[in-house]
């Protein structure tokens, strides 16, 4: 682990002057209790990751896919942690971290509401007060989520700035901060922002792939010959990647939100997927120099995926790099494709994965002969909060997989 | 003249707008008439669409000058089109600096910008950290890069921004976004005391609203006073009731008239600066 702030040309720390102090006293912090484990912190954050999050996952042979695809399947089950989703390593270690810094109250933002979920329950565990940003697009498509944050006692802020989605809550999130500053911590969901948060993120979530390595290596005695995860901003795929990307033999499949269309509406400002790493093209976001979804001019465009928790015009910059590297392939799925993958495992597994992991399940349908014969694929998380957007979204499709959902209609229109 | 020579005898009044807000002809008209009322240099704004830095009065301001069609094409041809005889500093975001141009980094930008005579920039999400490559192209063309100093600005990191700082210094008057306030924040005092060491010239900028504002913030001993937001709020209420651009733009001259006295004011109650 290290405190690296750039990854080759991109990264760096493009914030307002006033934030800067405060992320220079992170990045001490940082490197103090998260790499050098200062008064024992990563011993703290790896009992109460246990204890409190039910870690360790576990990494589960696939009966009825392996035989499907005639390959060895195995899914990494962060949709066990406790909340439903990988968000939570990063939530737990950046509120405890802020308590060990002394600060007072925590703010955070969220798009499909996991990470606004981990940060509430995080901050209740550790008796912090917490506020979350989530636009308002979200807020109606990702509802139990919001209940949910509000129960453990988060305040939930609507933000109606643009299309209402993760881009503008964390450019509020940003605006509250740098009113904020001395008091507050941002716990950024993501391995995205200015340095040193895509490091630090990547190293809480790295618990991912630090246990699947392991495991691989029990259950398949060698390592796996690919590793799938979906990326929107990228927190689950660094976690996923980060133990083996120094196994050049095993192959890393970033799987992004193809969305309707890989083509984009220049007029409108508009791309209808959220394929930053294959698509997108070199700038500055939320303070870091990445690949994001803009136009010819800069203005970053709206991005769209039927997965809320996909949806972000940019990426992260160490994943950015470790794809000009080629050390990681970009690939992206559609929606169709995506939510077939959802009622695929749902029914032959039974388990229900979130919009954001049926992306990667999409892509190991679809390639399933071209990955080896071992393949983890993350299932960052479940996929209780997605049922009202599948079920609407499939009424509109002729989905190979889905189950017959008219019932729900006949009994008056949904949950 | 130069950025720096405006603050030499009087206080200096720097409005922003955003450019083309809420269009291209009602933009030049209002960027004019605060000329009128007193503007010794202008900040206009080139809208980004995500403005981190800005409160909502400039968020919505950005919006309507993007849904107009603003670029920074159209941008440049908007400062060739003003007729106004004071000093121009371009603000806007880096993202917008960086993508202008086929060749990768800022000069392109800079290149042009200086062609149309804009003489610096403000960048709100560049710290000192990642302004090499701008600082380096605004030395090339001669242009002046203008630092903000926040609240939170002290000790080493203060020093190390001052060796970079040309043109004017930026002091943010308190933490947070831009906005209009009704009170005076006592950041301004604590920051202009910090200051005081340097000998460059010092806009306060962050909720100054009204003449008595300007007059307190230059008396506690600032050079100048920036005024964006309660601008803004003149253009944004008369786009919303389809007031004339005629009527709108002698607003904004009064307003501007009343913040350049207040400034005006708040010199004659501090001690002359020596030297100047």
């Amino acid at each position: 682990m290290s405190s690296e702030s750039t990854f080759g040309d991109y990264g760096g720390q493009y914030v307002p002057e006033a934030l800067m102090p405060a992320i220079e006293e992170l990045t001490d912090a940082y490197e103090r209790y998260v790499l050098d484990n200062e008064d024992g912190f990563m011993d703290e954050f790896r009992e109460r990751l246990a204890d409190f999050g039910g870690r360790p996952t576990p990494l589960q042979y696939a009966e009825q896919l392996s035989e499907r695809y005639d390959t060895d399947v195995y899914l990494k089950r962060e949709d066990l942690v406790h909340g439903g989703a990988h968000k939570l390593n990063n939530a737990l270690g950046q509120v405890l971290l802020a308590k060990y810094m002394g600060k007072e109250r925590i703010i955070a933002e969220t798009g499909a509401g996991q990470h606004g979920t981990a940060t509430a329950m995080a901050c209740a565990h550790l008796g912090m007060p917490c506020e979350i940003y989530m636009g308002e697009t979200d807020i109606a498509r990702q509802r139990p989520n919001v209940f949910r944050m509000r129960i453990n006692g988060a305040e939930v802020n609507p933000v109606t700035t643009g299309r209402g989605t993760l881009k503008e809550a964390i450019s509020e999130t940003m605006r509250d901060w740098a009113t904020t500053v001395e008091t507050t911590h941002y716990v950024i969901g993501s391995v995205v922002g200015p340095a040193p948060f895509p490091a630090m993120v990547r190293d809480f979530q790295a618990v991912i792939s630090e246990e699947a390595r392991e495991q691989a290596r029990e259950k398949i005695g060698s390592l796996p010959d690919s590793v799938l995860a979906c990326a929107g901003g990228g927190s689950n795929t660094m976690g996923t990647f980060a133990n083996f990307v120094e196994d050049e033999n095993v192959g890393l499949y970033a799987v992004e939100a193809g969305g309707s269309s890989l083509s984009v509406d220049e007029e409108k400002g508009v791309a209808p997927n959220s394929a930053s790493l294959s698509t997108g093209d070199e700038g500055v976001l939320h303070g870091a120099r990445t690949k994001l979804l803009q136009d010819s001019h800069g203005q970053i465009m709206e991005s769209h995926s039927v997965s809320a928790g996909l949806d972000y015009a940019g990426v992260g910059p160490e994943l950015a790099h470790l794809v000009d590297e080629e050390r990681v392939q970009a690939v992206n799925v559609d929606d169709d494709a995506a939510l077939d993958a959802f009622h695929r495992l749902s029914q032959e597994e039974g388990i229900i994965p979130a919009l954001e992991s049926s992306h990667a399940l999409g892509f190991l349908h679809e390639h399933h002969d071209e990955l080896g014969d071992s393949v983890v694929v993350n299932v960052s998380g479940r996929g209780d909060k997605d049922l009202e957007t599948v079920i609407e979204e499939t009424s509109k499709r002729d989905l190979e997989s889905a189950p017959d959902l008219s019932v729900f209609r006949e009994v008056g229109g949904g949950l | 003249m130069s950025l720096e020579a405006v603050f030499a005898d009087e206080p200096a009044f720097v409005p922003y707008l955003a450019a083309g807000d809420p269009d291209y002809d009602s933009s030049i008209e209002y960027v004019e008439a605060l000329a009128r009322g007193g503007a010794d240099v202008i900040e206009l704004g080139l809208p980004f669409s995500e403005p981190i830095a800005e409160g909502p009065t400039i968020q919505e301001a950005v919006v309507r000058s993007l849904e107009a069609g603003m670029t920074p094409e159209r941008f440049f041809e908007f400062v060739e089109d003003l007729d106004v005889d004071v000093p121009l500093v371009c603000m806007t975001y880096y993202n917008l600096i960086y993508q202008y141009g086929t060749e990768e980094g800022p000069r392109p930008f800079v290149e042009r910008a200086a062609e149309v005579g804009i003489q610096g920039f403000v960048v709100p999400d560049l710290p000192a950290e990642e302004a090499g490559p701008l600082r380096e192209a605004c030395d090339e063309f001669g242009l002046d890069l203008v630092f903000i100093v926040a609240p939170t600005t002290e000790g080493e990191r203060l020093e190390r921004m001052m060796e970079h700082v040309s043109g004017y210094v930026y002091v943010q008057a308190r933490l947070g976004v831009t906005g209009a306030r009704d009170d005076v924040s006592d950041h301004t005092e604590q920051s202009l005391a910090r200051l005081a060491q340097w000998d460059v010239p010092k806009a306060v900028g962050f909720g100054i609203k009204t003449g008595d504002h300007a007059e307190r913030i230059v008396s506690a001993g600032a050079d100048g006073i920036i005024v964006g937001s309660a601008l803004v709020d003149i253009i944004a209420e008369g786009h919303e009731n389809g007031d004339d651009v005629a009527d709108v733009a002698e607003r904004l001259e009064t307003k501007a008239r009343e913040l350049k006295d207040g400034a005006l004011r708040g010199a004659q109650n501090r001690p002359q600066p020596e030297g100047k």
